[in-house]
Formats: structure tokens, sequence, C-alpha cells
């Protein structure tokens, strides 16, 4: 079938592509420019490629204050972060989901329930008195603190349950004929059937601990527990005359590539997840 | 719920729902009870007293000037934010939709920004609008139009709504898309043969049949807007110049974080509290749809 060229089509997608890409363009040619030329406004959207030291510079020494981690360091306090979170919360939850629908005990519809009420508390609307909890336990700058508060979900446990009801009564059936014991029947049959969601939560979960804010700023104030989003946002919106811009700017491209090549990587896992569980 | 039940004993089961229910506990009721309680009481300047004073704290609350005028501007912040990161990711989602080449690598390019934290896109917008270093920041400034977002609170609170927007348009867009490929071929190709083309047939057939996905992403981008935004703000003004772009969220953290008032941010944290809860139920009752925490 031959098809007229959509010029209409490209042209509005390219102007959108563009709107995104641009800012981190320019943020990524910044870096590897002469910091005097970004302060007088001469900043070339051509990068410098004989300045890709840039990055390994800040990877390794931070930016240059003695007080700053080097950003290596932060980069591992992320991942660290988000990689328990997501984890985390997809473990917690396949647990709760799987007693939930496959036993009875006592008080399991409150147990059941009570997990749901976390929907409508984001840690927004629980600034002031989390943070007298969390000094009551001692997680106040420990890395515990910065993810155990985070890993109930909600929504998680919502997803898998849907998922397990879901599974036909023949194969429950049959997995009882062979014997199965509770351990066995969550290993072999239930983690399997919903490889394909864990995947897609995870990429999801993945992204909101990289990305937390508003929570590492609250508990974590020691330098040595500092994100990259933290040490970014620290930087830019403190004394930024101090600091060369293209250091910024390093720290800026390296704080948004890893999340985005999870979420490129798992595009496929992500895009179908997002929309099933989010519905 | 009821059908499944195939495993007795009661010990396993509990044992797999205690960790669930410790966080929950510990780290949402107890720190959400603990806001309602102070939101009801007075604490005297030495710690010693705490006596209830019903509803004064939220009479109080009220009565000050600054915290409506938070209100408003977040009910202001809200609606923009939204409409500007839903009408651009609609609009995406319509072209991505045609069938034309390149599609798949259109379609990766308009999602990775899903990943960029909400604090990290004010920073890449801080270097483009910087009134001395940003490129369109110095552009504004050379053809005459004084731009300085530290200084003029109209131009920061449109700087962090173009900036929140900025980074909520991929997930919308997600949506939309998927939402446009449910609809069946047969349905347009029917409103094709009627007659019914281009914006007619998308605002006649195309925009009814997105309507679920379309409510249940307002919502979204309202809780969004009104609650994620806050590494946006605090990156790109820290809620100023003055209080120009200090929403509920921003302006909870300012009074008891940094001025450490207990029993005015406990009433704001309770004020929160119910909006979040009638989102929430306003998006079970009508969609029995939930979002991501």
């Amino acid at each position: 079938m031959h098809r007229r060229f959509d010029w209409p089509a490209h042209l509005v997608l390219l102007l959108g592509v563009g709107l995104f890409a641009f800012p981190v363009w320019l943020v990524f040619a910044g870096a590897t420019q002469d910091p005097g030329a970004i302060n007088r406004g001469d900043l070339s959207l051509i990068p410098d490629f004989s300045h890709l030291g840039i990055f390994l510079s800040v990877l390794l020494h931070g930016y240059g204050k003695n007080e700053s981690q080097p950003v290596w360091h932060m980069l591992m306090i992320s991942a660290g972060m988000a990689l328990v979170i997501a984890i985390g919360k997809i473990v917690i939850s396949v647990l709760s989901a799987y007693a939930v629908v496959f036993f009875r005990f006592p008080f399991r519809m409150t147990a059941f329930w009570t997990i749901f009420i976390t929907l409508m508390l984001p840690v927004e609307v629980r600034i002031i008195p989390t943070y007298a909890v969390m000094a009551d336990f001692r997680l106040i700058n420990t890395f515990a603190g910065l993810t155990v508060p985070l890993l109930a979900s909600a929504t998680a446990t919502l997803l898998f349950r849907q998922v397990y009801l879901a599974i036909p009564d023949e194969l429950i059936e049959a997995a009882r004929m062979d014997g199965a014991g509770p351990i066995r029947f969550l290993i072999d049959m239930l983690i399997p059937v919903s490889a394909a969601n864990m995947a897609a939560l995870f990429v999801i979960l993945f992204v909101y601990g990289w990305n937390q804010y508003l929570w590492p700023l609250l508990v974590a104030a020691d330098p040595r527990l500092d994100t990259i989003v933290i040490g970014i946002v620290q930087l830019v919106s403190g004394g930024h005359t101090l600091t060369p811009w293209n250091t910024m700017m390093a720290m800026a491209v390296l704080a948004i590539l890893p999340p985005v090549v999870v979420v490129v990587a798992m595009q496929r896992w992500f895009v179908k997840g997002l929309t099933e569980v989010e519905k | 719920m009821e059908r499944r039940t195939i495993f007795g004993g009661w010990l396993l089961p509990v044992a797999f729902v205690l960790p669930q229910l410790f966080v929950t506990i510990f780290f949402f009721l107890l720190p959400a009870g603990k806001a309602i309680y102070s939101s009801f009481t007075q604490t005297d300047a030495f710690g010693l007293h705490t006596r209830f004073i019903g509803l004064a704290n939220f009479i109080n609350l009220f009565a000050d000037a600054g915290y409506r005028a938070s209100f408003g501007r977040t009910a202001v912040f809200c609606a923009l934010v939204t409409l500007l990161a839903m009408a651009l990711a609609l609009l995406l989602a319509v072209f991505a939709d045609h069938e034309i080449r390149g599609r798949a690598i259109y379609r990766t390019l308009l999602i990775w920004p899903y990943a960029v934290a909400p604090a990290v896109s004010a920073v890449l917008w801080m270097f483009m609008m910087h009134p001395e270093v940003g490129i369109l920041g110095r552009l504004l400034n050379r053809i005459g139009i004084p731009w300085n977002y530290s200084l003029n609170g109209i131009q920061a609170l449109g700087l962090v709504i173009v900036a929140g927007a900025w980074t909520q348009v991929s997930y919308n867009f997600v949506f939309f898309l998927a939402g446009l490929q449910s609809i069946p071929a047969s349905v347009i190709e029917a409103a094709h043969m009627d007659g019914a083309r281009g914006f007619r047939r998308f605002r006649t057939i195309v925009m009814p049949l997105l309507m679920p996905t379309t409510f249940f992403l307002l919502i979204v981008n309202l809780v969004y807007a009104a609650f994620e935004t806050f590494g946006t703000i605090m990156a790109l003004t820290r809620g100023g110049p003055g209080e120009a772009t200090e929403t509920l969220v921003v302006k909870v953290y300012r009074d008891g974080v940094i001025n450490l008032d207990l029993a005015g941010s406990s009433a704001q944290s309770v004020i929160l509290m119910l909006i979040v809860i009638g989102l929430t139920a306003v998006q079970f009752r009508f969609l029995g749809r939930r979002t991501l925490s």
C-alpha cells in the first residue's frame, strides 16, 4: 500500500521530540564547554567532545568543595534507594496479595483495608509528624530510613491480588493435585504467572525511587546519604555563583541518565504495565 | 475476593502480611494520626503542656490571608499544569497514532522523559531560563522583554507551571495513545464512510470514546500538580519570590520544617489529607481506577 507522506504528523511529532530533547541536549553540550564562556552567555549547542572528561571529573571528585560527595557516591545512594524500593515493594506486595487471596486468617479484611489506606496518605501530607516517628525509630540519617518507610504499596498489592484472582481454577487444581505446598505454589506458580507484571512494576517503582526528593530531604540531612537528585538541586538552588556551570550541567546529565536507560531498555513492559497497573 | 481459599493455617499468611502492615501502621497511620491529633491541640512555648483547642487551628488557618492566597494559587497552578500537560500529550498521541514511518522511534523519543525527576526537570529549565546564563532567558532580555524569574512573581509562577507540566506529558501520552489504540478501526472507518473526517471525526467520535481516559488523567494530573511538583518548585524558586510560587505543599514545608510551627502545619497537613482523600474517592467512585503510590 502506498501512502502519502503524512507531513503534519511528522511536523508535530518532531516538534514534540524537540521540546523534550532540546533541554537535555543543551545541558549536555553545556557540560563540555568552558565555564567562563557559559557565564558570558556564549553557550554553544555544539558539544566540545574534547572536554568529555568533565563527566569523569564530577564522578570522581564531585563539585570541588570539601563537603561535596563525589558524584559516583550519590549515584550509588540513588541506585541503592531505587533498587531497594522497587524490589522491596514488589516482594512485600506479592506476599500480602498471596496471603489475602489464598488463605483465611483472622482480620484478613482489616489487614487488606489498612494497606489500602496508604493510597490516601502520600509523604507530602505527612511531612511534619513523620519526622518525629522516624526519630523515635532512630531512622534519621540512615539508609534504612531512606527506604523502609516507603516500602508499603497499596497499588502493587491490589495489582497482584487482581492477577491472582484471574488465574483459572483448573491451573490451581492441577497444582493442588501435584501436592504443591503453599511455598512451592507461590514459587512455581504465582511468581511465573506474574513475571510480566513484576517487570512493569519494577520500571515504574525504580523511577519512583530514583526520583524521590522530599523524602530524603526530610530524613537524611547527612551529606553521605545525598542522592544525585538531592545533590543537584542543592547545588543549583544554593549558591550557584560559586560552582562552575559546566560542572552543574554534567551532574544534571548524570542524574537523568540511569532512570532514562531503565525506561528505554524496558519500554515494552513499561508501556503495557503502566496502563495496566493504573487502571 | 471470597472465591479463593486453598490453603489452611493462619501463621504463614499472617507472617506474609506483617511486613507490609508494619510499614503501613508505623509510617503511614501513626504519623497521620499524630497530625490529626496535633491539629486539634496547642502546645505551650516550652512544650510542657498540650491542650485540646478544637477547631481553633483550622479557624486561624483560614483566617490567614496568606493561607487563603496559597489555596487560590495552588488551584490556578494545578489547573494550568493539568491543562498544559494533557493538551500537549493528547496532541502528540493523536499524531503518534497515525500510521507513519518511524512511529516506534517517535514513541520512544516521547516516552523517555517519564524518567526525569520533577526536581531535575526544574534544573533543566533553570539552565534554559536563567536570566543571565540561560539560552532562552538571555534571548528574552535581548529582545526587550525584561525576564528575571527570581524577581518577578508572575514569571516565576509561569516558569514552574511550564516545568511542572513538561515532566508530566510523557505519562499522559502513554495513556492517551493506549486509549486511541483501543478504539476499534471499524468505528473509525464507519465514521469515515459517513463523511466525518479531520477535526469533526475527532470531536464527535474519538473524543467521546477517550472520555474515561481523559477523566482518569484529569484526577492523576491534579494530584501530581498539587503534590509531586514540590521538587520542581523547590529547585527553581523555593516558593519565592516572596510567596509567588508557594503552593500548599511548599507552605506546609516552609511553616513546619523551616519555621517549626507544629500546630499550624499539622492543620495544613489535615487539609491536604482531605484533598487527597476527596480526589481518591472521586477516582474510585466514578472510575474504579487508582494511581500508583
